[in-house]
Parts: structure tokens; sequence; C-alpha cells
């Protein structure tokens, strides 16, 4: 089976734990349970890679955001860049799942006035897949009104000294977005699609784990436990299988 | 609403505290049944090693915990502000399945100190009066000492399989352990874990310091073992994948590793799973109560009637539940009048981030407790005539895990965040990096409090629950004062770039995660004026209510709070065993 085949085998898997879901509704419990296969709703929830785009359809929003990646993780001779590991891949896949559905948080209004100083962190009703919605039309927009052109169209430099006025709260893209906080949305993100299993779509080839020696997913280091500062140079394991 | 068959004993929440106390109950022959409103959660079939090392999955996206959107809290830092609700993951990293935060948790397993058990009396006698009063400070002591609890942290450390070096076996001080800590009985069940690169280099330098360095005590497995249930356990293969993890290996102690498989078999066991308890009935005389109501995974309310209540729903919820269900007078900050929600407190923590040119640690070989510590700073081991606090932290380094997504941001001053100076960054850093976490005490505060909140509600419409805190001078002083202990360390382990912390330098708040472990609401006490539980856990406004979490612990120390979470749930549990079944009332005189 090559790599393509065991997502799409894994994604089958999960996409049958989705709909028969695992929370039996009889809920009392006598005696240890007898069946011990691995409830389907925690087998991993795969990217199906080189699939169609779920969430970010719109071709300005993937271009802008491909050049955005790119220069938070430009590709050099230390390896690829983020598209080309597969970040946006990994993006689209996570906005079109729970994450980008915001399923863990709670939403409940009023949202206070004084929340974010509170919390000493901004916090949101709305959801990752909302905020990327607005962010990225408002950073188009932004980049339109001073520079004429699209943002993925800017010079490099013209894009990181954009991205660093995000960073620094220097440039605020407009008053719905809280673009300090877009940008630390996209930096944790773009950090997650190059150093996550690949399984999820990003880190191809497992190239972020190999720029810092990451060994993956492995799940037994007895035998290195004594070889106390030397570099072990372990190959990385990645959640899929290999051929 | 049904009304379920009766049982002797129903227990809220089966996570360490509820499944110890099981443990115990159903062995005496009552007939229990737990109420937890998580799903089953296992190892074989929910966190195998197919499933397990998965950073973004368990520690990025934090799934296997009970998520914000059902169950979170409002926090403030004093009574004059609005409270807001905690919206993402904070401090309270719940659990989400039945097991509890024992099926995620990093697993050091440690014994308070016996200075904490008598906070205040020994402050007084040490220091006078006026260090324990300072006006700002409410230290109270627990009613039980550290020698009354040692042989249920003994009991605790066997069921729980726990792997390190004793320091102090019945007074006589043992090279390699921890010097400092109340003397234990025996030593531990299960060898120390190996001593890793980043402990090695700070076993080193502390040592060359005149400091203790030993290594702490972890539910990570070091061999093969059997458990005085009769269960066995696998040795900890150092994943790395454990902290925010379940564990593939059965080498993590959790209610599920420990003693799930026999507490399940029992026939007078039964377990209710996702359904929430949302009140403890009262009698109508007031003085007990009738049993639990929950809501079912339908929505159906039940009523579960029983002779004797455990509530052992975690910290934040067994003090809510009492709010709740009106049971003991909710405390008053501007009086201190009442005890329900009393004496909140957290952990207090400081430290430094460093990075050592040329080393090779290997962070990605660890285990969730795994490091070395110094307690030289720690409880009382250390005169504070002429310092400005009381107390003091577990001043460790850590040999946990490598996780490439979180360790991404541990880069040092001055570095590029992104770009092609952030790769080079952490391709130069990623294996030199290590830490020293300052574990600090948490003094209780007068105007640190829960109770109910007056805008936002949970899923059922109830009210969550509020914090109101903020870091206490003491402790304040405290954290600046190990953090420049923890930057001299550092700078004795040869790092190049030193990054200092300090949690407590800012305000208070639930949305840094600088620890998991909550504390207080529900104290326990010999006054019943200052405490909601007596010494036995036993509520002094209903005799057959039993609490037991962290809520109990009338302050934190310088430690984790589940070894002591365990001991006092089984002693509870014998209490009701031994004491309280022959001859129901209160076991203490209010
Ligand atoms: C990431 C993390 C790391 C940690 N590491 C350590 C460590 O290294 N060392 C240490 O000592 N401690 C550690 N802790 C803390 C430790 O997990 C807790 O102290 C311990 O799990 C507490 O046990 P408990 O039984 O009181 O509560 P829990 O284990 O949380 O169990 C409570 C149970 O009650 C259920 N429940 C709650 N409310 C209700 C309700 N209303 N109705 C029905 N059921 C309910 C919950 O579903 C849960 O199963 C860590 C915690 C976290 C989150
Ligand atoms: S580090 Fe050890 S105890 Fe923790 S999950 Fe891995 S094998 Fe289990």
């Amino acid at each position: 089976m090559n790599r393509r085949e065991a997502l799409k085998s894994l994604s089958a898997l999960a996409a049958v734990g989705a709909a028969a879901t695992t929370r039996a509704s009889a809920t009392e419990m006598t005696g240890y349970p007898t069946d011990m296969t691995v409830a389907k709703d925690m087998l991993p929830r795969p990217a199906i890679a080189g699939g169609a785009r779920q969430v970010l359809t719109d071709d300005t929003a993937e271009r802008t955001i491909s050049a955005v990646f790119d220069r938070l993780i430009p590709g050099d001779e230390l390896g690829p860049s983020a598209t080309e590991a597969g970040c946006v891949d990994f993006l689209d896949a996570q906005l079109a799942d729970r994450f980008g559905a915001g399923a863990s948080l709670y939403r409940e209004g009023p949202k206070r006035a004084n929340e974010d100083d509170l919390m000493q962190t901004p916090q949101f009703i709305a959801t990752p897949r909302e905020r990327y919605a607005t962010g990225l039309r408002a950073l188009e927009a932004y980049a339109q009104a001073r520079d004429g052109a699209s943002f993925a169209d800017l010079q490099p430099n013209r894009q990181d000294e954009i991205l660093r006025g995000m960073e620094d709260g220097s440039v605020q893209l407009d008053d719905a977005v809280n673009t300090k906080a877009f940008f630390e949305l996209m930096l944790q993100n773009v950090r997650e699609g190059y150093f996550s299993d690949p399984i999820y779509g990003g880190n191809r080839d497992m190239a972020g784990w190999k720029l810092i020696g990451f060994p993956g997913a492995r799940y037994d280091f007895r035998l290195y436990t004594d070889r106390l500062g030397e570099a072990l140079d372990l190959e990385p394991v990645s959640l899929i299988p290999r051929d | 609403m049904a009304t379920n068959q009766k049982a002797d004993v129903v227990i809220v929440g089966l996570g360490w505290a509820g499944s110890l106390m099981a443990e115990e109950l159903t062995r005496a022959g009552l007939n229990v049944v737990a109420i937890d409103r998580g799903p089953w959660m296992d190892t074989s079939t929910h966190t195998p090693p197919a499933v397990d090392p998965d950073e973004l999955r368990w520690a990025i996206r934090k799934e296997l915990f009970s998520p914000p959107k059902d169950n979170t809290l409002t926090f403030r830092n004093t009574t004059d502000q609005v409270a807001v609700p905690q919206r993402d993951f904070g401090i309270f990293e719940l659990g989400g399945g039945v097991g509890g935060a024992g099926f995620h948790w990093a697993g050091m397993a440690w014994r308070f100190d016996p200075y904490d058990f008598e906070i205040r009396s020994r402050t007084i006698e040490r220091y006078g009066i006026e260090r324990a009063d300072d006006g700002e400070l409410q230290l109270q002591d627990w009613g039980i000492t550290y020698d009354e609890l040692e042989p249920f942290y003994d009991r605790f450390e066997r069921i729980a399989g726990i792997s390190g070096k004793a320091g102090n076996i019945q007074g006589k001080i043992n090279a390699g352990g921890n010097p400092f800590e109340g003397p234990r009985s025996r030593e531990y069940p299960t060898p120390a874990l190996k001593t890793l690169r980043s402990m090695e280099v700070f076993n080193d330098a502390t040592t060359r310091m005149g400091y203790h360095p030993f290594t702490i005590p972890v539910a990570n497995l070091s061999q093969p073992y059997v458990n005085p249930l009769g269960v066995s356990m696998g040795a900890c293969s150092y994943c790395g994948f454990c902290l925010g993890f379940g564990c593939g290996n059965y080498s993590k102690s959790s209610p599920q590793a420990c003693i799930f498989p026999v507490l399940m078999r029992r026939k007078n066991f039964r377990l209710l799973t996702e359904s929430c308890v949302i009140r403890v009935n009262k009698a109508e005389d007031g003085e007990t109560v009738t049993g639990v109501t929950y809501v079912d995974a339908q929505g159906q309310e039940h009523v579960q009637e029983a002779d004797i209540v455990c509530v052992t729903a975690f910290q934040v919820d067994s003090t809510r539940l009492l709010l709740l269900s009106e049971i003991g007078q909710p405390y008053d900050p501007r009086t201190q009048e009442g005890s329900v929600g009393r004496n909140f407190t957290f952990q207090t923590v400081s430290g430094v981030d460093m990075w050592i040119e040329g080393e090779q640690m290997n962070p990605f070989i660890g285990a969730g407790g795994l490091g070395s510590q110094i307690d030289d700073y720690n409880a009382d081991n250390f005169d504070h005539s002429d310092l400005d606090f009381l107390h003091g932290a577990g001043m460790l380094t850590l040999a946990r895990d490598g996780l490439p997504i979180s360790k991404a941001g541990k880069l040092p001053e001055g570095t590029p965040r992104w770009g092609a100076g952030f790769k080079q960054a952490y391709k130069d850093h990623y294996q030199t990096y290590t830490t020293i976490f300052n574990q600090g005490s948490s003094m209780p505060i007068k105007q640190g409090y829960l109770d109910l909140d007056p805008t936002y509600t949970d899923k059922f419409g109830q009210p969550l629950l509020r914090v109101t805190y903020d870091y206490s001078q003491s402790d304040r002083n405290m954290a600046k004062f190990t953090m420049d202990r923890a930057v001299e360390i550092a700078q004795e382990m040869g790092a190049q770039h030193i990054t200092p912390f300090n949690f407590a330098d800012k305000p208070f708040t639930t949305a840094v995660i600088a620890s998991d472990h909550v504390i207080g609401g529900t104290p326990m006490g010999a006054d019943s004026r200052t405490s909601v539980v007596n010494p036995w856990l036993q509520s002094w406004d209903c005799h057959n209510l039993f609490v037991c979490s962290a809520s109990v612990f009338p302050m934190n120390s310088g430690y984790n709070p589940t070894g002591t979470v365990g001991a006092l749930a089984i002693r509870a549990a014998q209490a009701i065993v031994e004491k309280y079944v022959p001859n129901p009332g209160p076991l203490v005189e209010a």
C-alpha cells in the first residue's frame, strides 16, 4: 500500500467511526468490558492528501495564506517551505475539522469589554474558521489599499514587513480583526502543520522532524536511555504505515 | 424523573479519588454505584501505541480533556471586577472520560511535607503570629498530621506502583533520595527511573552548589509491577507522549491501569457513564443527604438514592456541587465567615528556560513526571526568619518530552520566531534546551475564593463556578526568590542563554497554564467554622456526605497534589467502613 492509499483507508475507517459513534447510549456498566477493539473515534482523522479544498475554497484566500505560510517558514537548504511541506493542506483539513468549528470552545455571550485584559490573552466567540475568513480578507484588503496589489504578489521583504507589523501590533488590518491575535493563530497553525504527524497533511516526508531530529511516533526508547549525550540519528516514524 | 434502586454508597466522579474509595468500599462489601459524566475510557480501546504518539491531537488539541464548551469557569482577580468565562483551555484540563484527569496526568507522585499539614501552628511556633496573620493570608491547619496520613500514602504508592528512591525511611536518611521528605515506613514499590541527560547536568551542578538533588518519584513505572490488588503493570518505555496523553503500555498509573480491572469485576459495583450529577439532595431534616440527581446522555433526569454520598468530582466540580446543592454556608470574603468556597489556591510558578550550547539532550526520551529536583528551598526546609515570604518551591528539571510543536516556542531571547532565522535557530537549539521549573506553594488568602457566577451557565442552565483570586505578596516574593536561585543553578549548569520566567510577577489568570493544580474550596479542618469537612472528610453539615478532591486542601504545597488526594481518599473510605457504617453520625463533634 502506498502512502496515499494508506491515508485513504485510514480516513475511511475514521469516517465509519464518526457515524457509528462509540458513545454507547446504554450508560450502565457492570463487569469489565470484553470488547477490546480500538474505539473508532480514537483513530486519527487524517487529511486526505491531494483532496479538494474543503474550507479554503476561495482562490485569493488560498494564495494569501500560502504566501504568509511561506514567509513564516520559507524553503531553504535546511528544508522545504511550509506549503511544500503541505501546511496549507494541513490547515484546510484542520479548519474543516473540530478545530475549525471551535468545537471545544465555550462560546456563550456576553463577551465583555474587560475579557481579554482580565484573561491576559485574547478570547474569541468566533470560530477559527470564521477568524481565517475575516482575517485573510482583511489582509488582502490591506495589501490592495496600501500597495495596490495582492498580498501574495508583494515582494517577500514587503510581505515580511507587514507580517512583522501584525506581530508587534503596529499594523492593524481593520477594526473587526484582532490583528496581533490573527498573526499568532497563523504562526501557531503553520508550526502545527510543519511539525505534526504527516497523517494530518503537513510535515511532508517528515521534513519538520528531520530538521530538528525528532524521531516521531516511536514508542519505546529503553534501548537508548543509557546513551546519554549521544547523537542517536534515529530515522523518524509516522502514524502512517510505511509502504 | 426516574429513580434507581437505592445503593449503600453513591460516588460522584470516578477519577483517582472516586476509584480508590470505591475499591475500599466494595471490598468491605458495600453496594456502590459510581456516576461519571465522561464516557468509558481505557488503555487498549482508547490509547494504544498506534493512537497515543500524536502531539497535535492530544497535547495541542487536548482531545482527551473535557472541553470548556462543556465544563468551564469564570474568573476575576478581585471582588470589584466582573468575572469572565474561560473560553479556551486554560488551567482547568479536566478529565474527559471515566478515570478523570488521572488518565492524562504526568505522574509526579508526591507526599506533602509535614510542615504543610500544620502550616499555621508551625509557622507561628517558628516565626511568630505576625507572620501567619499578616492581614492578607488565611493560614489554617489541616486537622491531620503527616504521621497520621503516612500509612495511606504508603497504600496509594503501592496501588500505583510508584517509582522512586526513599530519602527518609523511619527517620534514617538515605543517600540518593530526598533528605527533606517526611519519614516513610518503607522504600518505594519500584526503583527510580533512569537519570537522563538534562537531569545529569542538573544533578552535577546542584551537587557542586551544596544542594541535594534526587529523582522525582513518579507514576511512570521503572519496571513491571503487580500491585496489591493483583493488577499487572508494564515498564515505562520513556516514550515521551505522556502529559496530556494516555499510556499505551499500562505503565502510567491511572484508575484504568491500577484499579478498574478489579473494581469493574466486583458484583457489588455499578458504573453509570455519561451521567452528570447536578445536585446532591438534602433530606428534609437538613442533617443528612438522600442521594444525587443526575442527567443522562439523553438529557433525562434521574435520582440515585444512597445511604452515603461521596463527592469525588475533582476540585472545581466538588466545590460547585456543594454550592449548587446549598450544603454548608458559602464563604464571604468580606467577613471571612462561611466555609464553602474558602481558600482557593493555585501553584506559584517561576523558573528559567536555558540553552546549553553543544549539549545533546535527546529530549524526546522522557516520561511525564521524570526529572530531578531539589527541596532545599521547599516547605520550611530553610530558615524564613529574614525572608519576606513563607514556604517555597520544589525546584526541578524535566526529562519529559521533546514534542516539536510545543518546543518550537522554546528558543533563546532574540532569536526570530519565524522565517529562515527561526528554522536555523530551532535546528540549533532543539537539543540544547532544558528548564528549571519552580513548583511553588500557594498560601491561602482571605480574598481568594470560589462561588457561583451570576451570569454564565453551563449546558444544563446551571451557574458556572466563579474563581476570585490573585497571588499573595508572600507568594510573589517566594516566586522571585526561587527564580533568582534557578538562574544561579542555570549558570552553574553552563547555560549560555538563560530566560527567567515568573508567572507571579503579573496578576493571576486562568488562561495562562502555569500549572494544572487548583486547590481548595471545601477545606478540611478541625474547626467547623473554617472548614467544610472534618479530618475524615465528612461534611460538618450532613454527616452521610463525604468530599474528597484537592478541594479539601486548605493550601497548596510546593508539590503536585495527587498523592495527597489518593492518601486522603483511602483514609476517608476506611473511616466510612470502620467508623461510620457501624455507627452513623458525626465522626467528630463540631
Ligand atoms: C495535564 C495534567 C497533568 C497533571 N500532572 C500531575 C502530576 O504530575 N502529579 C500530580 O500529582 N497531579 C497531576 N495532575 C493533577 C491530577 O490529574 C489530579 O490531581 C487528579 O487527577 C485528581 O483526581 P480526582 O479524583 O480528584 O479528580 P479527577 O481525576 O479529575 O476525577 C474526577 C471525575 O469526576 C467526574 N465528574 C466531575 N464532575 C462530575 C459531575 N458533576 N457528575 C459526574 N461526574 C463528574 C469527572 O468526569 C472525572 O472522571 C495533572 C493534571 C493535569 C490536567
Ligand atoms: S512515558 Fe512511560 S508512562 Fe508515560 S505514556 Fe510513555 S510509556 Fe507510558
